[in-house]
């Protein structure tokens, strides 16, 4: 018999092994997936993990993807440290880009260089916002912010969809429930002519690097683990439970609102209902896969991308069905937390004393 | 008149996939695990049930497979946390984000489609008494099986050694570990349970109430539940409460929606979430309530030692 036993310390070779592992498994299983549904497993690992690297339109469709998720993941990072479960950020990514948006539209016939700073900061300010509901109603009253912050999604996507079938809905449209299109001063400057890859890419990595330098050295950062690793010896220190959370909801809303403005000003260059597509939970993914660590997260929004644009292709190429993506998705977070137990155990077989003993 | 019964029991309809639901998940944080994933067993056992009543034209084969694919996917969450230790909250997510994928991808050749609702129980001259026949004696089986859930759950939480054990365990894994108890294994079956019932309120959504198969139709049922066994206090009788509750807010904003009271849909589609909320922050307000009716490990991972 095989048991876990403690380790004395977490392995450090583990925990950069073991997001490799989970790929790797994730890619086997994948495979295995596709032999049942009939494809040939190689060609269609191939079309979903190579095709998308294999030209340079596709890794600039990379980056396009994986902007919103390193930015979102970069935030609730700080948060999954600290113990602050904000998995609202689908919610909070569609109200920053409603607050934003809505600077775009009310200076829809105005260019300038500043506006496109001012929308960044609306839409910032309205993913703090709506971040900052789940942050009063748990310091205050005490109340589970995953299920606010989560509640509040569904009524931030349906708000979206509200004011843009009415007060935003392009006047000179036909109808359609979609907000005037953004002119050039209020959208994002693309940084390979001839492709979708944007600014928001450069400024994801900027983001992420401060993220990390906070993380490491600066005292926040160090409050913030010790608030997850130690509660108690938080609590006597004399940090304050509630500035760590309303710090970690603001970080997360903030960086939220401002991926979800990015995606508004960027790839689709107006308003729509379905401007929200699932960021702000694939996100979570991509915080655990990069190890809650801004530069790991890089990485890791990378990798997610690649399964994004993978499913595209496999879509188009195989006639395999979009939700192959989400059980990807899943399936890697689930082989991910699944192998981490190596990080602080390791296999052990069973003496048998211990067996003697009922363990 | 009859349009009241016609809310009443349209109330009935909304809050039974609630109560599975929630009842599930009350035995599962009762034994001192939270598992998040209630969403997406729901949806797995809506599927499932949806496609084996199209293939074998049986409710009753449909409602088996969709309770044996939540307790199913419960068994991912289960190994995960109870043999490899991950955190509870990471993997109730992962569970979430899985099963809406899983359910998309089983269910592309099912969009569409629409099977007979289950048949609604009809019985000899009491089903056919004025108010009371209509509003209690005429419902599907699920509904019962759901009422009889929460007594059952009670009586077995309050007034059975099995149920005493599984509350030993949630409040003080260390403790009854010590006594002899099997804290994984009581766990594990817990979570089994849930999982059926997640599965059943599943498929009450796709098999009654619309019936229809729908990607993503659960449309965050399954974390209200997950708010009710909070707004609950842990209670089976209180479940009941809150599952009736929002599915009266739920049924009451369709039918404003349906008279056309001058609000935009959108806002009243606001509501069930709202009330989530608020009637989250008025419960949770007295941390001292909660604290004293929360399982004391709840969320807690356990590993034996020795």
């Amino acid at each position: 018999m095989l048991r876990l036993e403690l380790r004395k310390e977490p392995s450090r070779a583990m925990r950069y092994a073991t997001p490799v592992l989970a790929v790797l498994l994730t890619i086997l299983a994948g495979g295995i997936m596709f032999a049942l549904m009939g494809k040939d497993p190689v060609e269609a690992l191939h079309v979903f993990f190579i095709s998308p690297l294999s030209d340079l339109f596709s890794i600039t469709e990379l980056m396009v993807k994986a902007s919103p998720l390193i930015l979102i993941a970069v935030g609730l990072s700080f948060g999954f440290r600290a113990g602050v479960w904000n998995i609202g950020a689908e919610g909070q990514f569609t109200v920053g880009a409603l607050t934003g948006g809505v600077v775009a539209l009310i200076f829809y016939n105005v260019p300038g260089i500043w506006l496109l700073p001012m929308m960044t900061i609306a839409g910032v300010l309205g993913g703090m916002a709506w971040a900052a509901i789940p942050a009063f109603l748990r310091t205050r009253y005490n109340a589970n912010e995953i299920l606010v912050s989560l509640m509040l999604t569904y009524v931030a996507i349906l708000l979206l969809s509200v004011l843009v079938h009415g007060p935003l809905r392009d006047p000179e449209g036909l109808n359609f429930p979609e907000s005037r299109m953004f002119h050039d001063s209020a959208t994002l400057p693309i940084l390979i002519a001839g492709t979708r890859a944007n600014i928001g890419f450069v400024v994801a990595i900027l983001v992420a690097i401060t993220a990390w330098i906070v993380m490491a050295r600066h005292v926040i950062g160090f409050q913030v683990r010790v608030m997850g690793e130690a509660p108690l010896a938080a609590r006597f220190s004399g940090f304050l439970e509630s500035r760590i959370v309303w710090l970690c909801l603001m970080i997360s809303g903030g960086l939220a609102g401002m991926a979800g403005l990015f995606e508004a000003a960027g790839s689709v260059g107006q308003l729509v209902p379905m401007l929200p597509v699932g960021y702000g939970f694939t996100a979570i993914i991509v915080a655990f896969l990069g190890r809650l660590n801004p530069i790991g997260i890089v990485a890791a929004g990378l990798v997610m991308a690649v399964t994004y644009i993978g499913g595209e292709a496999a879509q188009i190429e195989l006639g395999l069905p979009s939700a192959v993506t989400g059980v990807f998705q899943g399936m890697l977070l689930f082989f991910l937390l699944g192998i981490d137990v190596l990080v602080h155990y390791q296999i052990k077989s069973r003496r048998p004393s211990a067996v003697a003993a009922k363990s | 008149m009859d349009l009241t019964i016609l809310i009443l029991q349209g109330i009935i309809v909304a809050a039974t996939p609630l109560l599975f639901a929630a009842i599930g998940e009350l035995v599962v944080e009762k034994s001192g695990v939270l598992n998040l994933g209630v969403e997406g067993m729901m949806i797995v056992g809506a599927i499932a049930g949806f496609a084996m009543t199209i293939e074998s034209g049986s409710h009753l084969l449909g409602l088996v497979a969709a309770a044996t694919a939540g307790a199913a996917t419960a068994a991912i969450f289960a190994v995960l946390t109870q043999f490899l230790m991950s955190n509870q909250v990471a993997t109730g997510l992962a569970l979430t984000i899985f099963g809406l994928g899983v359910s998309a991808l089983w269910g592309q050749g099912y969009s569409g489609q629409s099977t007979a609702p289950l048949a609604r129980l009809h019985i000899p001259v009491i089903s056919d008494l004025p108010i009371v026949g209509p509003l209690l004696f005429s419902h599907d089986i699920l509904v019962y099986l759901s009422v009889a859930l929460v007594v059952g759950v009670a009586w077995f939480l309050n007034r059975t050694r099995a149920g005493l054990i599984l509350r030993a365990v949630g409040e003080s894994h260390s403790s009854a570990h010590a006594i002899g108890y099997p804290v994984v294994k009581v766990r594990f079956l817990a979570l089994l349970f849930g999982g059926a019932c997640a599965g059943l309120g599943g498929a009450y959504l796709s098999l009654v109430q619309t019936p229809l198969w729908v990607e993503d139709m659960t449309a965050g049922r399954g974390w209200i539940a997950l708010a009710i066994v909070v707004f609950a206090t842990w209670k089976p009788g209180r479940a009941f409460a809150g599952a009736y509750l929002f599915g009266g807010v739920t049924v009451l904003q369709l039918h404003a929606q349906g008279f056309g009271v001058g609000i935009d849909a959108q806002y009243l589609s606001m509501l069930p979430y709202v009330t989530t909320v608020v009637v989250l922050v008025i419960i949770s307000r007295d941390k001292a309530r909660v604290s004293l009716n929360a399982p004391a490990c709840l969320g807690k991972p356990f590993y034996a030692s020795s």
